[in-house]
């Protein structure tokens, strides 16, 4: 196997692991990156993101609200000196990527425009149209090729980190094209790998966010946080999962049931606010989780609209006019177009709420830095505690950047006087992926389908680990997938060929979406209380008291991972009340 | 929802096993809403695990799915069943060189991307604590469109001149080079014009415009192209034919002022 030996390893190159690399580089141009991925920069899922990044720079917005809005919108479950290291990064990276040539929309004077989102009290939300991840994403590709000191490894599939004398030391990848393996021996490894969604089987993911990143980690003995908090998106449309970006709604769109009222306002983010003038923080601009939840309490009382597609609610748009959907939400006209069939200036569109981001993932401190020296984390795939317990819409595309740069300054601080690595301690580690991948290959009696297996998985997570939970679906959940794990030992490969083998690497992420899902599924039943994403329809309140701690969940291999909580930060601002209706202060 | 069966034709090649590609037919039962990467899915999980083809976010963004379908170059997950009748044929992009099945290696646009210097070059440093580039509505409308690109290399398929020229740059590099020369922030257009109005570069051109046609991003690269041939050929007029002429620097800077567009 061939021995790659560099100073950073960055696992996943869309927005965090690229601003990692980027930062990188300009702080040590003697440092040898490796920038390793499963697919090429531009097509990682971070162009899929649309509405806009927060950060504070207009006069009447303050570094205190929008702190105040992210504990908040997180029902207190955020780690508040990390909320307050990333609103004071926030407009300083949006700023930095300006100058890097990002085409973010401006005001007639020239400067930076902003937007209003979900959950946020003032507009401070930069975006590009509705095309903001996309632009973020090529913008910051694009800008890496002027750096010689990054060497990518495009299509490259990550497999295990290499882990001796306690600290990470690089990872096992197979290059796809070819099928053979490669060692990467580094001083430090980031994982930029981002989130899970592929787990359910009705998400705005795309097909590769099957949460290797996080398992690999969380294999290597780093434990996963806070994994029970899954974010649905109110809106997707309903057949193809696809986004129809927030900023819909920031722009003015409303939800209205089967008879046209705006129900919202039943459920504590009332009063109604007139059509067409959106005010912050209330009804259509309420937070993801709410907004969600209100949809399935509509679907009990049977105020849905029945479709093809299944039990709907309506966004109506047609009111903002043609001209500010097409300057404004181009996409979404023609994502509404295309695949629904409906054009948002003269129809209203049926969506529902779809699985769209993982609060949690690799537990990283502020530093970015994982309990597992050497190994640091950043974007969708870590969990830093800045989103809590329900992440604000606009704050991940300003995470990715804030913590991908903040986990390359980490770790160019880690491989400074390292002693000199094992060689052959890390070759013996490596031999064992070779050897796992080979059994695969040779095993003779598989009696598994990979897609029986996938679907078995993505239908228990969708039945038993939805908007709503209760211990007997999550008992079920534990156990189904507890029992999904130990059949996929026996999956089939069909294809034993090595030249980009999709069947192979569909395996292998399915082993690292079952990682996850029992991971999800044992904090979601351990929590019993309910809390931004996590509820629970037999412990319907937060409970302060027992649960104002993280979720820690680490890998015990076959078994039933073992579960331990860690303490929230508190710094100035102790649980109080989440209020998005108009009268709120 | 109504379902309709759909004759797939796709080609396979498999180096490992295979000297030449050739056709199989595959027989699915789809939903008449679908797209042909949802057949393709079905294809892979239901039928054959041993099809590969590349795709991600099912909404035309990502730009993995790029595929020849009934000859000509579209993403598979924007390509809709209604649009076709009787046997779908479905090949990998033409112009590139297949790796396995539907994925081709995109090797050599990546190197041109990055020969066009797709970044900014800035005009004047200025520290992050001093704020952003003041850049008007007008100034962004003049760029914005160019920088919608998502890398799916459609057009290179579609280009004529590429299939008989792999020198030539092409038509998306080339309009992520005129993105930049295009933009206020930016003063690197002297450096790009290096490769760009070469034989490699714009003058390869011969303009027929498939690669417009084909643009699931409304990009426009010809119109790209064309205005980039115009300006070349200013820079050309002003370097030789009038007195004291100047550099392509001093007229992209002239051209930011807004005295040509």
């Amino acid at each position: 196997m061939e021995t790659i030996s560099i100073d950073v390893a960055i696992i996943g190159a869309g927005g965090a692991g690229l601003r990692a690399a980027i930062a990188l580089a300009e702080t040590d141009p003697k440092l040898r990156i490796a920038l390793i991925s499963k697919v090429y920069p531009m097509r990682s899922h971070t162009c899929a993101a649309e509405g806009g990044a927060a950060g504070v720079i207009k006069p009447d917005d303050s570094f205190d609200m929008h702190f105040d809005d992210t504990v908040g919108g997180g029902d207190w479950l955020s780690d508040q000196d990390c909320v307050e290291y990333f609103i004071h990064e926030a407009p300083k990276e949006l700023t930095q990527l300006e100058h890097w040539g990002c085409p973010w929309n401006r005001e007639a004077d020239g400067s930076v425009a902003v937007r209003p989102f979900g959950g946020m009290k003032k507009q401070r939300t930069w975006f590009a149209a509705d095309k903001s991840g996309f632009h973020i994403l090529h913008t910051l590709f694009q800008t890496s090729l002027q750096f010689p000191t990054i060497t990518r490894y495009d299509e490259y599939y990550a497999l295990d980190l290499l882990v001796d004398d306690g600290r990470c030391q690089g990872v096992t990848a197979m290059e796809m094209r070819s099928g053979e393996l490669r060692q990467f021996h580094a001083k430090a490894v980031i994982i930029a790998g981002g989130g899970a969604g592929r787990m359910f089987p009705f998400s705005t993911n795309g097909a590769i966010k099957t949460g290797d990143g996080m398992a690999m980690a969380y294999r290597a003995g780093a434990p996963l946080k806070d994994m029970e908090f899954v974010q649905y998106h109110p809106t997707g449309l309903p057949n193809t999962g696809s986004l129809l970006t927030e900023a819909c709604r920031g722009e003015g769109g409303i939800l209205v049931n089967k008879h046209g009222r705006r129900y919202l306002a039943d459920y504590g983010m009332g009063p109604e606010t007139p059509v067409g003038k959106p005010q912050l923080k209330t009804m259509e601009l309420g937070p993801r989780d709410r907004v969600s939840q209100a949809y399935w309490h509509e679907l009990q009382k049977g105020n849905t609209v029945t479709t093809q597609w299944g039990e709907c609610v309506l966004l109506d748009m047609r009111h903002l006019g043609e001209k500010k959907i097409n300057e404004r939400l181009p996409l979404v006209r023609e994502l509404a177009e295309a695949y629904l069939g409906v054009d948002i200036v003269k129809e209203a569109v049926p969506i529902r709420p779809v699985v769209h981001y993982m609060m949690g993932g690799i537990s990283t401190n502020t530093a970015a830095a994982t309990p597992l020296p050497g190994l640091f984390a950043a974007g969708e795939c870590a969990c830093v505690s800045l989103n809590g317990a329900n992440r604000l819409g606009s704050n991940s595309l300003v995470e990715l950047l804030v913590f991908g740069r903040r986990a390359a300054l980490s770790a160019a601080e880690h491989v400074q006087g390292l002693p000199a690595a094992n060689a052959v301690a890390l070759n013996a580690q490596a031999e064992k992926t070779q050897q796992r991948i080979g059994e695969l290959f040779s095993r003779t009696d598989g009696t598994e389908s990979m897609s029986g297996l996938r679907k078995e998985m993505q239908d228990t997570m969708e039945k038993n680990v939805g908007i709503y939970r209760t211990e007997e679906g999550l008992q079920e959940g534990v156990s189904k997938i507890h029992e999904l794990r130990q059949r996929y030992r026996h999956v089939k490969l069909t294809d034993k060929s090595s030249v980009f083998n999709t069947d192979l690497f569909q395996a292998l992420e399915l082993g690292s979406m079952l990682d996850c899902a029992e991971a999800v599924t044992v904090g979601a039943l351990a929590r019993k209380e309910s809390r931004g994403a996590h509820q629970r329809l037999d412990y319907v309140e937060r409970d302060d008291k027992n649960y104002l701690r993280h979720t820690m969940v680490y890998h015990q291999g076959l078994d039933v991972p073992r579960v331990d909580y860690l303490d929230v930060v508190i710094t100035k601002s102790p649980p109080g009340v989440r209020d998005y209706s108009g009268d709120h202060k | 929802m109504k379902e309709r069966t759909v004759q797939l034709e796709v080609l396979r090649y498999n180096p490992d096993t295979d000297t030449e590609a050739h056709f199989q037919r595959y027989e699915v039962v789809c939903q008449e809403e679908w797209v042909v990467l949802d057949a393709l899915n079905k294809v892979k999980a239901d039928i054959d695990p041993t099809l590969n083809y590349r795709w991600s976010c099912h909404m035309a963004v990502c730009g993995s799915c790029g595929m020849m379908i009934n000859g000509e170059p579209k993403l598979s997950c924007h390509a809709f069943l209604r649009d076709y009748e009787g046997v779908i044929r479905v090949e990998p992009l033409a112009h590139f060189p297949i790796e396995r099945d539907l994925v081709t290696a995109p090797d050599d646009f990546m190197e041109k991307l990055k020969r066009v210097k797709p970044y900014i070059i800035p005009k004047e440093k200025k520290p992050i604590s001093e704020g952003e580039y003041k850049q008007t509505p007008a100034q962004l409308m003049k760029f914005r469109q160019y920088s919608m690109c998502i890398n799916c290399m459609l057009c290179y398929a579609a280009c004529p001149q590429y299939g008989l020229t792999p020198s030539f740059i092409g038509p998306a590099a080339l309009t992520l080079a005129h993105r930049y020369n295009q933009d206020s922030r930016d003063g690197g257009r002297a450096e790009r014009q290096e490769v760009v109005a070469t034989h490699e570069g714009v003058w390869e051109c011969t303009f027929v415009g498939a690669c417009s046609e084909v643009c699931p991003a409304h990009v426009d690269p010809a119109s790209a192209l064309q205005q980039m041939k115009i300006t070349s050929s200013l820079d050309w007029i002003v370097e030789h034919l009038m007195p004291g002429g100047k550099s392509a620097r001093d007229t992209a800077s002239r051209e930011d002022a807004g005295d040509i567009s």
